[in-house]
């Protein structure tokens, strides 16, 4: 009821404004939702830099400090569409995360940008543990940590504990993949907490995780105040993951077609902006800004051209792709069928079935093409790989799932 | 249609809006209120409180910690569910607008929630009114004050009464279409400016 009142009383708005008497190009409403994380830029951009507007849509955004307010707003309506984590549009459509909020993913915001840190205590005992190879790879730090979690055991040490931003993210799939892989079980063998992105590097300093698996700009503040150590990159992790997806509200996207696609083209060009480089100055100081990240303009650049500290006082390296905005916009099947087994390699939801059916709900590349007057691509969707040299045949999730161990 | 028994957890950092919240669920009868103005281990916390119903501010980032609780995980012991009945679509719309979310955990009854959610809802609207009114006063005096050093500057500089400098305030700002004490400050400003 409440939701119809609200959409009711908008579209009476823009029919009174288009009357023969007002000639002027009337602009169409779209409020979305985002939170303070790099990757809202292409959502920035689009309503600060023009392209909203040349597609005739009146862009309003509004910061929220939580995912789980942006999944509510959703539901209500309160918001046509939001910056989302990729998995967590697929739990909302299930049901996963109550309430359940159907929504549509026409588009990706952006790939990677996110990295795993370690306090400088368990970066040392890795050190000690002695052929640790070289720690820069994530293998070789996976098992690395993997000894000083048995060393931990040993002498009955409480586990270690890690960050991750929310159930439903890149950011706990990554690190429980790297975890597990290393032969370490994320729930047996060390302890996952959410926490805040914001937050994160003071609860390092607090000494209450011992790691954590967050997004741009947050791993570099930690390493910058001398607390944190970058052991992983999810560019290296799984290259070319989807990061942020521009989620909408299902019912508004099957009502207002129109505004869909010039709010894909919009967003789509603010995305190939965020991604030349002569702009990068420009949006990390439009990104700074209190009202949107409120950090420093200079960690925020330091992110988009992907020069990432990975230890305390060593100058920054290059990390080719850490973050993407552009080149890959159209939704991905194969890496969201990806979040779905993990789901259910986790528990988080029973039947693999169910849920790749949700998925394929949710992720519609079809209304990227429909958006930019593009056919749909020839060429099978680019397959999953793992830093590890396991592959994901995203055609069956089910033997993936064997393969790393989980009867179907 | 009270239930004293039941265990609320407040989750909030704002220490008058849940001051007001407590009085009122302790003046309906509720006995039973833990109050956490931290978020550090809030998991672990909740899980030592063993809740019937969580209260958390929207504006507080660890709804999203709150979140874990959904994953079928050995930590928690009881199933939690986001506000009683997700078909009272109005419901949910009055508590977010309010600034609350609510958990339920395991199974209540909608008859046994409502009268904590209705009492929620009108006490977290009452406070945002009062911070409202309070900021509103604030400005208020912050703008009477301006306008006083505005008066004072005037007379002393163009030997002028008082009266008088107020009506030379009062003209220009209504030929400029400016609001008094935005005049009244760039006096202030310019007068700093030109010591």
């Amino acid at each position: 009821m409440a939701i119809d009142r609200i959409e009711a009383t908008r579209d009476d708005g823009i029919a009174d404004l288009v009357s023969p008497r007002a000639p002027q190009p009337v602009r169409e409403a779209v409020t979305a939702g985002f939170v303070a994380l790099v990757d809202c830029a292409p959502l920035i951009v689009a309503r600060d830099k023009g392209f909203a507007e040349s597609e005739g849509l009146d862009l309003t955004l509004v910061r929220e400090t939580s995912w789980a307010n942006i999944r509510d707003r959703i539901f209500l309506g309160h918001f046509d569409a939001a910056q989302m984590l990729a998995p967590m549009t697929i739990a909302a459509t299930l049901g996963l995360g109550l309430p359940a909020a159907a929504v549509v993913v026409p588009q990706v915001l952006d790939l990677n940008g996110n990295a795993i840190a370690v306090t400088t205590a368990v970066k040392d005992a890795m050190r000690r543990t002695g052929d640790a190879g070289d720690l820069d790879r994530p293998a070789a730090a996976g098992a690395a940590l993997n000894r000083v979690v048995a060393a931990r055991r040993e002498v009955g040490e409480p586990p270690l504990t890690f960050g991750m931003t929310y159930p439903f993210s890149s950011h706990n799939y990554e690190l429980r993949y790297w975890l597990a892989s290393a032969g370490i079980d994320p729930e047996r063998d060390v302890r996952l907490m959410v926490v805040p992105p914001p937050m994160m590097a003071a609860t390092m300093s607090a000494g209450h995780i011992d790691g954590y698996c967050v997004g741009a700009p947050w791993p570099t503040v930690s390493v910058a105040a001398g607390i944190g150590h970058v052991v992983a990159t999810s560019v290296a992790l799984k290259p070319g993951s989807m990061e942020k997806v521009l989620g909408v509200r299902k019912l508004w996207a099957d009502r207002h077609p129109e505004r869909l696609d010039a709010l894909v083209r919009a967003v789509t060009a603010a995305c190939a902006w965020c991604d030349d480089a002569a702009n990068r100055p420009e949006l990390a100081h439009l990104l700074a800004q209190p009202g949107i990240l409120d950090v420093s303009a200079d960690l925020i650049l330091a992110a988009l051209s992907g020069r990432i500290l990975t230890d305390p006082g060593v100058a920054a390296e290059p990390v080719a792709n850490y973050l993407r905005f552009s080149g890959r916009n159209r939704p991905s099947l194969a890496g969201a069928r990806w979040y779905a087994a993990e789901m259910v390699r986790w528990g988080q939801a029973a039947k693999l079935a169910a849920v790749l059916d949700a998925t394929e709900a949710t992720f519609r590349p079809d209304l990227y093409d429909r958006a930019l007057g593009l056919a749909a691509p020839a060429s099978a969707d680019r397959p999953v790989t793992l830093f590890d040299g396991v592959s994901f045949d995203a055609g069956n999730p089910a033997a993936y799932l064997k393969q790393i161990g989980m009867a179907g | 249609m009270v239930d004293t028994r039941l265990t609320i957890l407040l989750i909030d950092e704002n220490p008058v809006r849940s001051a007001i919240l407590e009085d009122g669920l302790r003046e309906a009868g509720y006995t039973n209120i833990v109050h956490l103005d931290t978020t550090h281990e809030l998991l672990r916390r909740v899980f030592s409180v063993d809740p019937d119903v969580i209260l958390i501010d929207l504006a507080n980032p660890s709804r999203d910690v709150l979140e874990q609780m959904f994953q079928v995980s050995r930590t928690v012991k009881r199933p939690v569910a986001v506000f009683v009945d997700q078909s009272d679509t109005a419901m949910i719309e009055a508590a977010v607008d309010a600034g609350v979310s609510a958990y339920i955990v395991d199974g209540l009854k909608k008859e046994r929630i409502k009268p904590i959610l209705d009492m929620t809802i009108s006490r977290f609207n009452a406070f945002d009114r009062l911070s409202r009114e309070l900021e509103q006063a604030r400005s208020e005096l912050a703008e009477r004050k301006v306008i006083e050093r505005a008066k004072g500057i005037l007379m002393k500089s163009r030997g002028i009464g008082e009266e008088e400098a107020f009506v030379l305030l009062r003209k220009t700002a209504m030929n400029e279409k400016k609001k008094l004490a935005e005049i009244a400050q760039s006096v202030v400003t310019a007068a700093q400016l030109l010591g």
